[in-house]
């Protein structure tokens, strides 16, 4: 029989360490979806998105019962919109989106991700389609979440998307200014995207991946955190351990949810993306977690390699205790859903700067980032060059969720509420990198890319 | 990872008071479910009683009876949560 002490530790972890299943992710492909006519392609995508996932809700709510453990999202991706909708020829896409953000309601879940397009060495006709009719499908619909693939290890950086990017980034933040441009929330252009992560904005499913499979995110910051208070002083190889040990529980847990989901729904199970993410509730923080190494405060000296440190032990935690290990795996850093993050960016202590270096070794990149609403679309887009350079050149996963909220400038705050938060917004060097974002084409691939 | 038998941990915290055990007993018995495995322990002046309990043939919805001991937790002023065992395997076994 399992001891007390694992049984204690267990519930501990659930009840006051903020440990959950953050999402559970069902993947549909829509390839089959289609068709010369858009109607007629809307229809099949929402019959197929129902009938595959109808039960998921339901499903994640059985099993929350069974082991009492919570699982905060019930989610959907599916195959990248621009590829299903080429055959189509229409030149607005935003049907595709209100589709897309019905059947999301329909079936219960809270977001949907694959408004997508990937378009690392170049634009087909349907993908440039796609990106134009962001800015309306994300004010139009409420479910729905997009996201583009600009850059890659093996292709280089498609600067043309670059440039285009921070154009729409800004078309979006002024169609959604109402809401505090809640539709750059919801955007998120990536270098290297994961085909099967579960997480949104940036979950989509692959063309690589199969007709329909359950992929779960698990989050736990503060189970690390708690784990790690225990170990005060001690010299980082036993830190490294203890957060290792850590990682390990919280994979396992995940990898029983996937299976069981898998089971239940009678979907392959596809992965467990063991992501340490924050939520702006006190305790569920990675600043804070970062501060429990020994920092005074997130984004001081020593944070880089306290997080490189982090995200490298929660990876090998997860990679022993499952072998199904996949998405972005590693430490989120967006600073409006970590309060720990959010009181470093308003103290000042916490520059943009500070958190582009951070993203040479977390998990992702630049996330949930509010700046001033006078940003040019031409800094947005440098902002996302250099973001990508660091994905492609370190050949890892990097993002970008930025957000110019209209009408504001630094100092002021924007509240999304919920999971979303509260982002302060961050100072912005405005020097013109225009005449550079202006030049277009692709930067070439890097030299260590050439494997074959 | 996968568990083969079918059991359940039914974990009680709270302040310590007459009839708790009693309580909880009654009512698996109601549903026939066994107890397989009983601990309790005073800690920190917080009462702890862990139950092992089968969840073969039971009478009662596993969900319905999760809902049943949360009341009765209730009435008796303690936490009763049940969780089956699969979770504890999957974290603390390799």
């Amino acid at each position: 029989m399992i001891n007390e002490n694992e049984i204690l530790e267990t519930m501990e972890m659930f009840s006051n360490q903020h440990l959950d299943i953050r999402t559970i992710t069902m993947g549909i492909s829509l390839m089959d979806c289609a068709d010369g006519d858009i109607n007629r392609s809307c229809e099949k995508i929402y019959d197929k998105i129902c009938r595959y996932a109808g039960r998921l809700v339901e499903v994640g709510e059985e099993i929350s019962r069974k082991y009492n453990i919570p699982i905060i999202h019930k989610r959907i991706s599916v195959t990248p919109i621009s590829i299903v909708a080429a055959a189509c020829g229409s030149d607005d896409y935003t049907p595709f989106a209100k589709t897309l953000d019905r059947a999301a309601k329909a079936c219960g879940v809270n977001f949907i991700g694959g408004f997508s397009a990937l378009v690392h060495k170049g634009y087909t006709k349907a993908d440039k389609t796609l990106i134009e009719s962001i800015p309306e499908a994300l004010a139009t619909t409420e479910f729905v979440c997009s996201s583009v693939n600009l850059a890659s290890t093996r292709t280089g950086i498609n600067m043309d998307a670059v440039r285009d990017m921070g154009r729409i980034i800004k078309a979006t933040a002024d169609r959604t200014q109402d809401t505090g441009a809640l539709g750059c929330a919801k955007l998120v252009v990536f270098a290297n995207a994961p085909e099967d992560n579960p997480f949104m904005a940036g979950a989509f499913l692959g063309p690589g991946e199969p007709e329909c499979v359950i992929n779960v995110g698990i989050s736990g910051p503060g189970v690390v955190k708690h784990a790690l208070e225990k170990v005060k002083g001690a010299d980082l190889g036993i830190v490294a351990e203890t957060i290792k040990k850590a990682a390990f529980k919280i994979t396992r847990v995940g990898e029983l949810v996937a299976n069981e989901a898998s089971d239940r729904l009678g979907v392959p199970f596809g992965i467990i993306d063991l992501s340490l993410a924050p939520t702006p509730a006190v305790g569920d923080s990675v600043a804070r977690l970062l501060e429990e190494f020994g920092l005074e405060e997130c984004g001081t000296w020593g944070t880089t390699a306290a997080l490189a440190m982090l995200n490298d032990a929660v990876k090998k935690g997860g990679i022993m205790a499952s072998s199904s290990v996949g998405g972005l795996s590693g430490a989120f850093i967006p600073v409006s859903e970590d309060e720990g993050m959010i009181a470093a960016a308003m103290s000042g202590g916490l520059k943009l700067e500070k958190l582009e270096a951070m993203t040479c070794v977390c998990s992702v990149g630049l996330d949930m980032i509010a700046v001033p609403g006078a940003t040019t679309a031409e800094t947005i887009s440098g902002i996302i060059a250099d973001e990508m350079a660091l994905g492609t050149f370190n050949n890892k996963t990097t993002a970008v969720r930025i957000i110019p909220v209209p009408g504001k400038g630094v100092g002021e705050t924007v509240e999304f509420g919920g999971l979303l938060g509260t982002a302060p917004i961050m100072e912005v060097n405005n020097k013109s990198c225009a005449d550079f974002i202006n030049r277009g084409g692709r930067i070439p691939a890097p030299i260590h890319s050439f494997k074959n | 990872m996968k568990d083969d038998k079918n059991t359940a941990v039914i974990t009680v915290l709270g302040q310590d008071r007459v009839g708790i055990i009693a309580g909880v007993a009654n009512l698996l018995a109601e549903y026939d479910i066994n107890i397989i495995n009983i601990s309790q322990t005073i800690m920190d002046d917080l009462f702890t009683m862990i139950m092992l309990v089968e969840l073969r043939d039971i009478k009662i919805e596993e969900s319905d009876l999760s809902e049943r001991l949360k009341s009765i937790g209730d009435e008796l002023g303690v936490k009763i949560t049940i969780q089956h065992t699969g979770l504890f395997n999957a974290m603390h076994r390799i």
